[in-house]
C-alpha cells in the first residue's frame, strides 16, 4: 500500500464519537473509555504520520504479501455467467486478509508502549493471526475461544501455542464466539494499563470500526487499481461475505464513492433466515446494543442476545460491524443471506472449476455471486464484471468440508 | 429530593454508611428472588439493587454471570422484574434497577422508565451506558422523576468524573476496582482516591462498589464512602447453598454482618 493510499474516502468517516449514522457509538463501561481515547489518538496520530504509514506498508508487502492478486478466474466464470475477479486474501500469510488488521494494531500497540494483546476468536483465525503478529512484535498473546470452539478447531488451539499464545477457554454463557468477546472486554477492564484488545472485526465501540477498516481498506484500494489495470474499467458489482464484516468494508470502501458499482454483503444464512437457524444480523436481524456498539443484532423480544448458527465458524456471530448497519440503513449497498447448502455449493464449484479451497466464509460470497450474476447481466443487457473478495483460504475448513460432503474416510 | 437521597441523609445523621445489596432478578426464581431480597431487606440491608439479567454482562465476574444465566434459563422477563421491584418495594426500602443497556432500548426507554416509575423504583444504575450515550435515558429519567447513577472508575479523567457526576441524580457508582464484580480478598487502594476526586465536583452520595464481600470491608469502605455496594458475596449464599432455605440463612447472616459493618466505620 502506498502511504497516500490512506486518504479518506469521502461521505464514510463517522462522526467525532464514532456514529455511522443512528449506528456505532461506545457502549462499554466508564472504565474503558481512557482506553478507547487512547487508541483513538495513537490512531489518529498514526495514520498522519509518514514512519507509520511506511512501517505499515513495508510489513503488508515485506511480511504479509499483499498486493494480494486479482485473478480472473475463467472457468468459474463460465460457469456462473459474469466477468469474475477473484481478491486473493487467500494468498496472504496466515491465509486471510485478517493479517492486514492484526498488523495495523500490533504496530499501534507497540506505540503505545502496551506490553500485552488479548483477542477473541470464534474458529481461530483472527486467534492465530494475532498470536502471529504476537510473535512478530514480541508481545505477550492471550487468546479467549468458547469451549465449544476450542474443541470443534483443536488445531487452531495448537498453532496458537506453538506460536506462544495462551489459549483459554471460555466456559460460561453459550461458550462460543461472543462469550469470547465477553471474557476478553473483563481482561481488558482489568488490565487496561499495559494490555491492547486486538479486536478482529470491524464491530465494538468506537474507533474499533473505522480503524480496523482503515487498516484492512488496502483490500479494495488494490482491487480497484487492479481492476482498472486488467479491464480498463470499474467493475459493475463487488462482492464480500459479511459476519462481523471487516474483509467487507476492507473491499467496499474504495468503492463507496464509485456509484455505478453496487456494493453486496452475503451474510450467513444457515439453515435459512426462515428457520431462526442463522447468522444473519442484518436481513434477520434489529437494531440494538451488542459489544460496545449500536448495530443489528440477533435478539429476543427482551433484548437477550440469540445464538446464530451457520456452517461457517468465521461467521457465526450475532452481530455485525456498525458501518455495514449504515450502509444498509442508506442503500449504498445490499445485504442478502446465502445459506449453508448455497454456500457449500459454490465451494465445491471453484474447488472444481479454478484448483482453489476457498474458506468456507468466503464460500458465502461465492455463491452470493452466482445468484447475483444472471440477474446483473439481464439488468446490464450484458456480461457483468463482478470482483469478488476471496477473503481466505479453506485448509482450516477441509474437516469441515469433508464432513458435510461426506468424503472422509471414517476412522478404522 | 429522591427517596434514596432521603435515606443516605439519613444514613449520614446517624454517622454511618447505606448498605446497597444487589441480586439478580429471576434468581433462583421470580419467587425466590422476591424472598431473597425481602430477607436481605429484614436482616438490614438498606438499599435494594435488582439486576435485571442480560446475556452477555461483560462489567459482571463469575458469580452473578452464573445467577444471571441461571435467571435468563428459568424464563425471567423484563416485565416480570419491574414484578420483582413492586414487591421488594412494598417493604418500604428504596429499590434501584441496575442493567445493561440492550434490554432498556428494547423495552423501549420512555417505556421502561414509566413502568419503573410506576412499579415504586428509584432510579437506574447502567454500567455500560455512558452519558454520551445516554440523551434518550436522560430525557426518560427526567420525565418520569428516576435517579440515574452512572460509573466513575479509576482510570477517569477529571473531566469525565465532572461531566459524569454532572449528570448523576440520586447517587454516584465509584468502582473500587480496574475489573468487574466480585468479592476480593482485599478492597481496593484506589476507592478512597476516587471518592476523594469525586467529592470536589459533587453533593451527591458516593457508593462503593466491587469487591466487597466481608462486614470488615464494608466497615472500612464506610470510612471514606456514603454508600456500600454488594453484589456477588451475596449472590454466593444462595448460589452456594444446598437449599433455598439454606441460601436464604445464609444470605440473612450475610446480610446482617455487612449491616454491622456499614455502622461501624473504620477511619
Amino acid at each position: 500500500m502506498s502511504a497516500d493510499a490512506l486518504a479518506p474516502v469521502a461521505g464514510t468517516q463517522p462522526d467525532s464519537a464514532g456514529h455511522f449514522g443512528r449506528f456505532g457509538g461506545r457502549f462499554v463501561p466508564e472504565a474503558l473509555v481512557a482506553a478507547l481515547d487512547e487508541l483513538d489518538g495513537a490512531w489518529r496520530t498514526a495514520m498522519a504520520d509518514e514512519s507509520f504509514r511506511a512501517e505499515f506498508g513495508a510489513l503488508l508487502r515485506d511480511y504479509a504479501g499483499t498486493p494480494s492478486l486479482l485473478y480472473e478466474a475463467r472457468r468459474f466464470s463460465a460457469k456462473v455467467g459474469a466477468r469474475v475477479l477473484l481478491k486473493r486474501e487467500d494468498l496472504n500469510h496466515t491465509g486471510a486478509h485478517k493479517v492486514r488488521n492484526v498488523l495495523g494494531q500490533a504496530l499501534l500497540t507497540k506505540r503505545m508502549g502496551k506490553t500485552r494483546v488479548i483477542a477473541e476468536t470464534g474458529a481461530g483465525q483472527h486467534g492465530v493471526a494475532t498470536a502471529t503478529a504476537a510473535a512478530l512484535f514480541d508481545l505477550e498473546c492471550v487468546v479467549y475461544m468458547g469451549q465449544v470452539d476450542t474443541e470443534r478447531q483443536a488445531l487452531n488451539v495448537a498453532r496458537m501455542r506453538m506460536l506462544g499464545a495462551t489459549v483459554v477457554p471460555v466456559t460460561t454463557g453459550s461458550r462460543t464466539l461472543k462469550d469470547a468477546m465477553n471474557e476478553a472486554m473483563r481482561d481488558w477492564v482489568a488490565n487496561v494499563d499495559e494490555t491492547h484488545y486486538l479486536i478482529g472485526t470491524a464491530a465494538g465501540p468506537h474507533p474499533f470500526p473505522a480503524m480496523v477498516r482503515d487498516f484492512v481498506r488496502g483490500i479494495g484500494d488494490e482491487a480497484r487499481q487492479q481492476c482498472l489495470d486488467l479491464t480498463g474499467a470499474l467493475p459493475d458489482a463487488v462482492t464480500a461475505c459479511v459476519g462481523g464484516g471487516s474483509n467487507a468494508l476492507g473491499i467496499f470502501h474504495a468503492f463507496v464513492g464509485d456509484p455505478d458499482v453496487r456494493l453486496y454483503g452475503f451474510e450467513a444464512g444457515g439453515d435459512g433466515v426462515a428457520t431462526g437457524r442463522h447468522a444473519a444480523s442484518i436481513t434477520g436481524g434489529s437494531a440494538g446494543v451488542l459489544h460496545g456498539t449500536r448495530t443489528y443484532v440477533l435478539q429476543d423480544a427482551d433484548g437477550q442476545t440469540l445464538e446464530s448458527h451457520s456452517i461457517s465458524a468465521g461467521l457465526d456471530y450475532p452481530g455485525v460491524g456498525p458501518e455495514h448497519a449504515w450502509l444498509h440503513d442508506t442503500g449504498r449497498a445490499s445485504y442478502q443471506p446465502v445459506t449453508d447448502d448455497e454456500a457449500m455449493a459454490a465451494f465445491e464449484l471453484l474447488c472444481r472449476t479454478e484448483g482453489i479451497i476457498p474458506a468456507i466464509e468466503s464460500a458465502h460470497a461465492l455463491a452470493g455471486t452466482v445468484a447475483l450474476a444472471p440477474k446483473l447481466a439481464a439488468e446490464l443487457g450484458r456480461e457483468p464484471t463482478i470482483v469478488v473478495n476471496l477473503s481466505g483460504r479453506g485448509d482450516k475448513d477441509v474437516h469441515t468440508a469433508g464432513d458435510y460432503f461426506g468424503i472422509l474416510d471414517k476412522e478404522r | 429530593m429522591s427517596r434514596i437521597g432521603v435515606a443516605f441523609d439519613k444514613a449520614r445523621a446517624d454517622g454511618r454508611a447505606l448498605l446497597v445489596g444487589c441480586m439478580p432478578a429471576g434468581f433462583p426464581s421470580v419467587e425466590g428472588s422476591i424472598a431473597a431480597m425481602t430477607a436481605m431487606v429484614e436482616a438490614g440491608v438498606d438499599v435494594i439493587e435488582v439486576e435485571i439479567p442480560y446475556s452477555d454482562p461483560v462489567m459482571d465476574g463469575p458469580v452473578i454471570q452464573k445467577a444471571s444465566d441461571i435467571a435468563l434459563a428459568g424464563g425471567v422477563r423484563t416485565a416480570d422484574t419491574l414484578r420483582i421491584v413492586e414487591a421488594v418495594a412494598a417493604t418500604g426500602a428504596p429499590v434501584v434497577t441496575m442493567t445493561y443497556w440492550n434490554p432498556i432500548e428494547r423495552y423501549g426507554v420512555d417505556a421502561f422508565a414509566r413502568d419503573l416509575a410506576a412499579a415504586g423504583g428509584t432510579g437506574l444504575i447502567t454500567p455500560d451506558l455512558i452519558p454520551d450515550e445516554a440523551g434518550e435515558w436522560l430525557a426518560a429519567s427526567d420525565a418520569h422523576g428516576l435517579d440515574r447513577t452512572f460509573l466513575v472508575s479509576p482510570s477517569s479523567t477529571d473531566a469525565r468524573l465532572a461531566m459524569t457526576v454532572g449528570h448523576c441524580r440520586g447517587f454516584v457508582y465509584a468502582t473500587a476496582v480496574m475489573g468487574v464484580t466480585g468479592a476480593r480478598a482485599r478492597t481496593s487502594d484506589a476507592a478512597p482516591t476516587l471518592v476523594s476526586r469525586v467529592r470536589p465536583v459533587t453533593d451527591l452520595p458516593v457508593g462503593v462498589g466491587l469487591g466487597v464481600g466481608t462486614g470488615a470491608q464494608a466497615g472500612t469502605v464506610a470510612g471514606y464512602a456514603d454508600g456500600v455496594i454488594v453484589g456477588s458475596a451475596l449472590v454466593r449464599c444462595l448460589l452456594d447453598a444446598p437449599s433455598e432455605a439454606d441460601g436464604l440463612t445464609a444470605l440473612r447472616t450475610l446480610s446482617a454482618e455487612l449491616a454491622e459493618g456499614v455502622r461501624t466505620p473504620t477511619r
